[in-house]
């Protein structure tokens, strides 16, 4: 299981522009609340799902929830469309129920399996990505148990107060 | 309106073969010709489908150029239950009289890989690994099993009697019995189902002849009558494949619209039912699928299976021909495949797996991405 020890680089490029706020000094996953209905989803989306309305505005999900269901990813995934390192390591995935909003699929980091636990209370993190198809630096969004070790941002100079405790 | 029977059943055996999937399909449809004592000349309107080898409508080269109106169903999972519901739709509006249904499919070892894209997600879903049906099925029962009290053990109950129904089952694909210590001790592929607690991709062919009850005496004295035929996309809320999210506020399954429906078109309760085809895709769905369709409250399966209640000899038998699990999943096939075992059951031409009790009514579920369900109540 993956255990974060590893250092996030605040000039890596985000998987996907338009998926969470960075980089940034807090991250923050970016939704979308319908104008009618309030109806809250992720990623961003331009109609409602509930109320069927066409109007929606952007809006920065909660960065902490609970840990709703979970599975582990046991086998590499294929290629394409995976793009995940060539020596696998098996990794935990599950939605996190962000109260009153959404709840979010996302991959688990910084617990195993022994300890894993649907309602513990888990935050969002931001990690490297190491792709298969690129050595550009990326990073991809996360969550992790509330209690764990967070990972050490390393920042370019401009910034360097920003470090995980 | 004009009633619909099935009056001819046929199948290529499940499995892995060395010819193409369409060929399968020409073998399965004329060997339901056969069983209703019919002609393809007879056939007045055709609805066919595969999802991986090919146009069926191109197999009138091979079963005759009559001329007959054939029109190719492409729906992902609920494939062959589409083009079954198009066949009891164009006999209900009395377009024909005599209609077949075909499917058929040939997906190699692993096939499936969905791109994104093509579900209207961005690439970061695949690229990061999350887009596996897998892991759904997965998060599916591991969040029912925490609210509802179903155990691991039960899993590996269904898986077992899958695949001894499979082995009783001439036209099966996994004819070996496993324990249930197998099953629980086999590669873990997405907590808490492993290896042997999940269907595999594979091949096979099932062709139907439907006829107007008016006509159906002509090919059998022994019509099973289709009383219900029914789609049903996903509501707002519902737990389905490929989301990477899911509303706060929780829905309902495809599935409990569709069952619902198709009872009431029927007219019959769950209760009334002597066999069941559900989609047992991995052995978690064939537990939940029981509550969504309504034969079982939620969390009453785990004594339900643990009863034998399930089994060939059980009050209400489930996947008797050994379900997807012991057959492999032709996607186009797959959903015809519990029709045609309904239509045997019905028959009592079963042998080794037919039910013990009487069988005067049945009922077959078919589920797929990204929400979908067909159902059917039949009966004789
Ligand atoms: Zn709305």
């Amino acid at each position: 299981m993956t255990v974060l020890t590893e250092t996030v680089d605040t000039t890596a490029r985000a998987i996907e522009a338009g998926l969470f706020t960075w980089p940034a000094e807090q991250p923050r996953l970016i939704g979308s609340r319908c104008k009618a209905c309030g109806l809250v989803t992720f990623p961003s989306t331009s109609g409602c799902s509930r109320c069927t309305a066409d109007d929606t505005e952007q809006y920065l999900l909660a960065t902490t929830g609970e840990l709703w269901t979970w599975t582990v990813q046991g086998f590499r995934p294929k290629s394409p469309p995976y793009e995940g390192p060539v020596d696998f390591t098996p990794y935990l995935v599950g939605y996190v129920a962000l109260p009153g909003e959404v709840k979010v699929e996302t991959l688990i980091v910084g617990v195993g399996l022994d300890d894993v636990k649907i309602g513990m209370p888990m935050e969002l993190v931001i990690v490297p990505f190491h792709s298969s198809v690129t050595d550009d630096a990326l990073v991809t969004f996360a969550f992790q148990p509330v209690s764990a070790a967070r990972p050490a941002v390393f920042t370019t100079a401009a910034n360097p107060s920003n470090t995980g405790a | 309106m004009s009633d619909v029977a099935i009056v001819g059943v046929g199948m290529h055996p499940f499995g892995r073969h060395d010819i193409s999937g369409m060929e399968q399909g020409a073998f399965a449809a004329r060997a339901a010709l056969a069983d209703a004592g019919a002609q393809w000349s007879d056939v007045q309107y055709a609805f066919g489908g595969s999802a991986a080898a090919g146009n069926a409508d191109t197999l009138v080269s091979t079963l005759g150029l009559t001329g007959v109106p054939f029109i190719n169903v492409s729906n992902g999972c609920a494939t062959g239950g589409s083009a079954l519901i198009s066949a009891y739709n164009a006999i209900k509006a009395g377009a024909a009289d005599v209609v077949m249904v075909i499917g058929f499919d040939k997906h190699p070892r692993g096939a499936f890989d969905p791109q994104p894209s093509d579900y209207g997600i961005g690439d970061w879903y695949g690229q990061t690994g999350m887009m596996l049906t897998t892991q759904f099925f997965g998060m599916k029962i591991q969040r029912y099993m925490h609210e509802f009290g179903i155990t691991r053990e039960t899993l590996a109950k269904v898986a077992a009697k899958a695949f001894h129904n499979g082995s009783l089952n001439p036209n099966a694909w996994r004819r070996a019995p496993m324990t249930e210590e197998q099953i629980l001790e086999s590669t873990m592929i997405a907590n808490p189902l492993t290896q042997y607690m999940f269907c595999s991709p594979g091949e096979g062919g099932v062709g139907l002849v439907l006829a107007n009850t008016d006509v159906a005496s002509k090919f059998t004295d022994k019509p099973v009558l289709l009383r219900s035929a029914v789609l049903r996309s996903r509501p707002f809320g519902s737990f389905e494949v490929f989301n990477p999210s899911l509303a706060d506020q929780r829905g309902n399954s495809p599935s409990v619209a569709a069952a619902k429906a198709a009872f009431e078109q029927a007219g019959v309760g769950p209760d009334e039912v002597d066999v069941v085809q559900v989609q047992d895709t991995e052995s978690g769905a064939e537990v939940m699928h029981l509550a969504e369709c309504g034969f079982i409250e939620d969390g009453g399966q785990e004594d339900l299976i643990r009863s034998g209640a399930t089994q060939l000899d059980g009050s209400l038998p489930v996947n008797t021909d050994g379900g997807c699990l012991a057959n492999g999943e032709p996607i186009g096939a797959s959903g015809l495949r519990q029709v045609y075992e309904s239509v045997v059951q019905l028959r009592r031409q079963g042998g080794a797996r037919q039910v013990k009790n009487e069988v005067k009514t049945a009922f077959t579920h078919v589920y797929g991405a990204p929400g979908i369900s067909a159902c059917t109540v039949l009966s004789v």
